[in-house]
């Protein structure tokens, strides 16, 4: 038990998707430029994450391992993605329609979010048991909620301040990020 | 035609350069940057991927319904990239296992996405390989310059292929390990897209 919860704090703080790991940054500099956004593609992110995690684990122990072809890993692997995010889409469009308008292109696009690739390939590569991938996969889900909300707020702030011109809008939130990794490299001594 | 095609091979060099003028593909550019060696390794990998899912995307355009084309591409991307991953741990193991999963990630990585989106699915094979291949070198430009700042300030060294002799700063240079841990990555390409940003683009 306590081993599952040292993985937990470790996968969010640590070992954090966006910030040490560096999956998943064309949604951490598209979509944090406003908390409304920040937050519906974190929400889109926790879902998708942990229920590909879920299912490509399946996949690879009880399909490709099983019948020995994991060389085909990386292509099931982003179609089960692929169909996964169509889904939530057709989902979203259906029920919450505000929600599906503020996520704009960025749905789509979390089939080409590496975060979910990368943490289901992590699953894999750490040779997780299926309790430890479901738990890692909502662990990371909520490190990538975490450091996105975290960095909207300031990015927000940073909009506010005079910021000279050929540092405007990305390059400047690079450096905020910069900085916020900076006190997420704090959490290493914790485990 | 051959005009055309020499202008959509120059325009990945500056006009578009990933990631700086295209800011897409930014996970590669962060992670696999702490050397120069890792920053090559990664843009020839990437360049062969983009240079044949071009081609075939352009091959199939007529082909392939509209309505799925999405879904057709990741599936061209992803082939390639499973035959970079073979080839590598065949004849590059080292560098294989230093990118880790950064090899298998080239299949959403946006920029090849991007292109076969926004070019090859709307162009002919000839113009879809100069500019895959136009794209392809610039973003390898762009990973080993941010690989030779990195390794540069925060080891002291520049390796530009194993093998080869490594420039060194000397014993009496003070390595910045800053630039090698994960907030040096993010305000080093951050100040490097700043002194892009500096020089006006043509268009």
């Amino acid at each position: 038990m306590s081993d599952l919860f040292v993985l937990a704090v470790s996968c969010i703080f640590i070992n954090n998707i966006l910030l040490a790991q560096f999956l998943g940054q064309c949604p951490f500099l598209g979509t944090s430029k406003k908390m409304e956004t920040a937050v519906g593609m974190s929400m889109a992110v926790v879902f998708v994450l942990v229920m590909a995690g879920i299912i490509t684990w399946i996949v690879d122990v009880y399909l490709l391992k099983a019948l020995d072809v994991e060389y085909l890993r990386t292509v099931s692997f982003i179609l089960v993605i692929a169909s996964l995010v169509q889904f939530v889409e057709m989902f979203l469009k259906k029920s919450i329609p505000a929600l599906y308008a503020g996520l704009g292109i960025f749905l789509p696009l979390i089939t080409t979010n590496c975060a979910v690739m990368g943490v289901c390939l992590i699953n894999i590569k750490e040779e997780y048991t299926f309790l430890e991938a479901v738990i890692a996969s909502f662990a990371y889900a909520i490190g990538f909620g975490l450091a996105l909300i975290l960095f909207a707020g300031v990015r927000e702030r940073v909009d506010l301040g005079r910021v000279p011109k050929p540092l405007q809008d990305t390059s400047i939130g690079l450096v905020t990020a910069g900085i916020i990794a900076l006190t997420f490299m704090s959490f290493k001594g914790m485990v | 035609m051959a005009q055309s095609l020499v202008k959509e091979f120059t325009k990945g060099l500056w006009t578009e350069l990933p990631p700086f003028r295209l800011v897409l593909g930014l996970c590669p550019v962060l992670a696999v940057t702490k050397s120069v060696e890792n920053g090559i390794g990664m843009g020839i990998a990437t360049t062969f991927v983009l240079v044949f899912s071009n081609l075939l995307v352009s091959l199939l355009r007529k082909i392939i319904p509209p309505k799925v084309r999405i879904a057709c591409f990741i599936v061209i991307i992803a082939t390639f990239v499973t035959i970079v991953e073979l080839v590598m741990q065949a004849y590059a193991y080292q560098l294989f296992l230093k990118l880790g999963i950064f090899i298998p990630l080239i299949v959403v990585n946006c920029v090849v996405l991007g292109r076969s989106e926004a070019f090859a699915s709307k162009n002919g094979p000839a113009l879809s390989i100069a500019d895959g291949l136009g794209i392809g070198i610039g973003f390898t430009l762009s990973l080993s310059a941010l690989g030779a700042v990195r390794e540069f300030l925060g080891n002291g060294t520049l390796t530009i292929w194993e093998g080869l002799p490594v420039i060194s700063m000397g014993p009496g240079f003070i390595p910045f390990k800053f630039m090698l841990e994960a907030p040096g990555a993010f305000v080093g390409l951050g100040l490097m897209l700043f002194v892009m940003n500096l020089i006006p683009s043509k268009s």
